[in-house]
């Protein structure tokens, strides 16, 4: 048994064994904008339809019919968790499919001679990526700027507005900061010039109200993974009327709109995710937010010059984005992993890259704080005792990583009043 | 005591790790790990794509060089084969601004600079035990072939050639302080390379059969101008290589040269002059941009000037002493006098002639298997 990537497998076949390491070591998880456990009632949710309710969704038969029951019912309650209709729920492999439909589907459908989009810098790269190669199509591309905030000013969407914009997209939560942007002023906009409105809303669904008609989009992208459903599987919202064009051939599947046997576990596992997140929603964003807030305060009484990135009030109510410095983050994050709690420093996939994160540079971050800071985003299932525990290592990692940095003693030294 | 293996994804480090990984189970099974892996990224082998045969517009495939993507992968592999936490730390722009601009800088000034040894002091021993410190652990492993002991009587760590003679690498090691000694263990010190693959094969690592790597980290095929055409022409620099004469030891102009960036002390091949017999590089002539070449007979030469010496055992200005002093890596030690001067510079002088010593290298030296020190070839003398 041979890999293609690493030369040099033994020639005979190799066993993994069972992971060596203190699998009893206390351990908190405050990556949930990562992505998130599912919920064990999702997960239940799932069994029947790997070993009992097969079928393909497209088969005539019982096995069908079952399958494809499972999938609209699930569509139902997607579509109640955004007020929209459960024909213009598409399911899809996840939010940067979305994405990726959305912006290739409005400008390849326009059958103007010169097409333009509006976004922001602060996009996913599932946007951003996607934005820029529609550049590299000929497309023109107007990525609007943020304030310190992290939240784009309505009037500067439109003041980008020319007459052959096809489409803005703009993420409803940022997902390094957590902030929340004006998407129904935006959405006014776009309906008044008449332009398509996309939003990446994957940090976003089943965290605060997420209501596609108040929003005024005609698209909408959203992720089970980040709601504590299952990875591989998400969806589009599509308004009414909406033309796209197709990423895919294949099929017939999703009312032509996307081809490919449907995942139905993955399915059904979004469905019970959404029907969860409705039923609690409110009470969910008040523990929810009280912990992040104790968590934050905890940190910015604990340690010296720790700042937090970002509008305070207008984000979601799981997330904390804290810069410390004369730190680096990827030691922080090494450091804290070590002792217990996952924390990360700002999109999980920019992979080994050190580059800060564009959003804070975006948002004015000097190069140094940009790298210096840390997510902390908390879910469903994260605890108060985990919270202190985390107030409890956090402190002295800190101290830990100053204390070795030329520059902390350098101006430390020379902060000290005169006569110390 | 948190120990950090730094791991390249090839067979040596991953067996130093699984080393590690067997002699230090976890004292408390709540407690912080003992062993971490850990690979430094130091080159991202796809930033000057001209030198991975890319075309435009495609991406361009990491090639099999030491870091590439496929050696993280690999040693991402072993760590989670051996259980260990693992991590990549990015320290590119420290590797760049400690190891390739001066890496660079020598090769414009007509010296052919061997960065290996630059990089295991500032990075892989200076950095990665900083880095190893901030995150919890107080001592650092690598897969050197060479070993470190703590002499009883004076306290000091001594640092020997590893006991493959054929593997050695203390000959790149020479920088290493005492404060880096006292943290660093070798686990592959009392191996052999036999023996080292043997150990992967009998645990079943994932890269039990994978080749070593020979060349410089980030020149993948060796080409060092290549290499250092691609990286200034990226700041809008070109390597200013006049063509100018080549000449004999005694000055008779017997040609052109391209420019001084295309030769290295010793080359015979690629000189474009016919003669009855051949002839060699002796020496780079920067000041005139002259080739100075010559019969195999005038590469020999005794007495060379070594400088930024680090001595691993102490040494004084106007000390002297008898050593075998390597001035390649692939060089048999040879005996000499080493005479230390000021501002940490020596004169070396050997018992016999050696072939091609080239400003540049270094130049090591050992008393039996120790290596008490070593710098950088800065000229020839005759």
């Amino acid at each position: 048994m041979t890999s293609p990537n690493a030369v040099g497998y033994p020639e005979e076949g190799w066993v993994l064994p069972a992971l060596r390491c203190n699998s009893t070591m206390r351990r908190v998880y405050l990556d949930n904008n990562a992505t998130t456990p599912v919920a064990p009632e999702v997960l239940e949710a799932m069994k029947p339809y790997f070993l009992d309710d097969y079928g393909n969704a497209s088969s005539i038969h019982w096995y069908g019919q079952r399958a494809r029951a499972a999938i609209e019912a699930s569509r139902e309650q997607l579509a109640r968790l955004l007020n929209s209709r459960s024909s213009e729920i598409v399911f899809t492999s996840g939010g940067t499919e979305s994405d990726n439909q959305s912006l290739f589907g409005i400008v390849g459908a326009s059958r103007a001679e010169t097409k333009h989009v509006i976004t922001t810098t602060i996009e996913h790269s599932a946007v951003l990526h996607t934005a820029k190669e529609l550049e590299k199509r000929g497309v023109r591309v107007t990525y609007v700027p943020v304030g310190s905030s992290g939240i784009v000013n309505p009037a500067d969407i439109e003041k980008a507005i020319a007459p052959d914009t096809v489409l803005i997209s703009v993420m409803h939560a940022n997902n390094e900061l957590g902030t929340l942007q004006p998407i129904e002023a935006i959405g006014r906009i776009a309906r008044e010039h008449d332009i398509y409105l996309h939003t990446d809303a994957v940090q976003s669904v089943g965290k605060i109200p997420v209501d596609v008609a108040s929003l005024g989009v005609d698209l909408l992208s959203l992720s089970a993974h980040k709601l504590h459903g299952p990875k591989g599987v998400g969806a589009l919202y599509i308004r009414k009327g909406t033309i796209l064009r197709p990423l895919m051939y294949g099929g017939h599947h999703e009312r032509d709109r996307r081809p490919g046997t449907e995942n139905v576990p993955g399915i059904v596992g979004l469905g019970k995710a959404a029907e969860l997140a409705s039923e609690c929603l409110a009470e969910e964003m008040e523990r929810v937010g009280a912990l992040r807030d104790r968590l934050e305060e905890g940190v910015l009484s604990s340690v010296p010059l720790a700042t937090v990135s970002g509008d305070k009030s207008k984000r979601l109510p799981t997330t904390s984005n804290i810069s410390f410095d004369y730190i680096e983050g990827e030691g922080f994050v090494i450091a804290m992993d070590l002792k217990g709690v996952a924390c990360s420093t700002g999109a999980a996939c920019s992979s080994g890259s050190i580059e800060p994160s564009h959003v804070l540079t975006a948002i004015g971050r000097k190069y140094e704080q940009a790298r210096s800071a840390i997510r902390f985003s908390l879910g469903h299932f994260t605890t108060p005792e985990e919270v202190d525990y985390t107030l409890e290592v956090l402190p002295r990692v800190v101290e830990q990583l100053r204390s070795l940095s030329p520059h902390y003693k350098k101006d430390a030294v020379s902060a000290q009043p005169a006569g110390a | 005591m948190t120990i950090a293996i730094a791991m390249s994804g090839g067979v040596d480090s991953s067996v130093a790790a699984a080393l590690l990984a067997e002699n230090n189970p976890p004292a408390d099974p709540n407690g912080p790990p003992d062993v971490v892996g850990m690979t430094m990224q130091l080159w991202n082998q796809r930033r000057l794509p001209a030198l991975l045969g890319a075309e435009e517009g495609e991406p361009a495939r990491a090639s099999g060089r030491c870091c590439s993507l496929d050696d993280v992968y690999d040693a991402r592999r072993v760590a989670g084969f051996l259980g260990l936490p693992y991590y990549v730390v990015n320290l590119e722009d420290r590797f760049e601004q400690g190891v390739v601009r001066p890496f660079v800088e020598s090769y414009l000034a007509g010296e052919t600079p061997i960065p290996c040894s630059l990089c295991n002091t500032e990075i892989k021993f200076a950095e990665f035990i900083d880095t190893a410190r901030k995150v919890g652990a107080d001592t650092i492993a690598t897969g050197h072939y060479a070993r470190v002991e703590k002499d009883p009587d004076s306290g000091r760590y001594r640092l020997f050639a590893g006991r493959d003679a054929s593997k050695d690498q203390s000959y790149f090691l020479f920088g290493l302080k005492q404060e880096q000694l006292a943290r660093t263990l070798f686990p592959l010190g009392e191996l052999t390379k036999d023996e080292v693959r043997a150990m992967a094969r009998d645990r079943n690592l994932p890269v039990a059969a994978k080749p070593d790597s020979q060349e410089i980290c980030f020149v993948p095929t060796g080409n060092y101008r290549r290499f250092i055409d691609a990286y200034l022409s990226e700041q809008g620099r070109k390597i200013e290589d006049a063509a100018g004469d080549m000449v004999t030891t005694d000055g008779r102009v017997l040609g052109r040269h391209e420019g001084l960036g295309s030769y290295t002390v010793g080359q015979r091949k690629g000189l474009g002059i016919a003669t009855g017999s051949p002839l060699y590089v002796i020496g780079l002539d920067r000041a005139h941009n002259r080739v100075v070449v010559g019969a195999d007979e005038e590469l020999l030469k005794s007495r060379l000037l070594v400088r930024e010496i680090n001595w691993i055992r102490p040494a004084r200005e106007g000390d002297s002493f008898e050593a075998r002093v390597k001035i390649r890596n692939k060089h048999f030690p040879a005996a000499a006098r080493v005479e230390a001067r000021a501002d940490g510079e020596a004169l070396v002088e050997f018992a016999s002639p050696q072939r091609a010593i080239t400003p540049g290298q270094a130049a090591v030296f050992y008393d039996g298997d120790e290596m008490v020190g070593g710098g950088w070839i800065s000229s020839v003398l005759d």
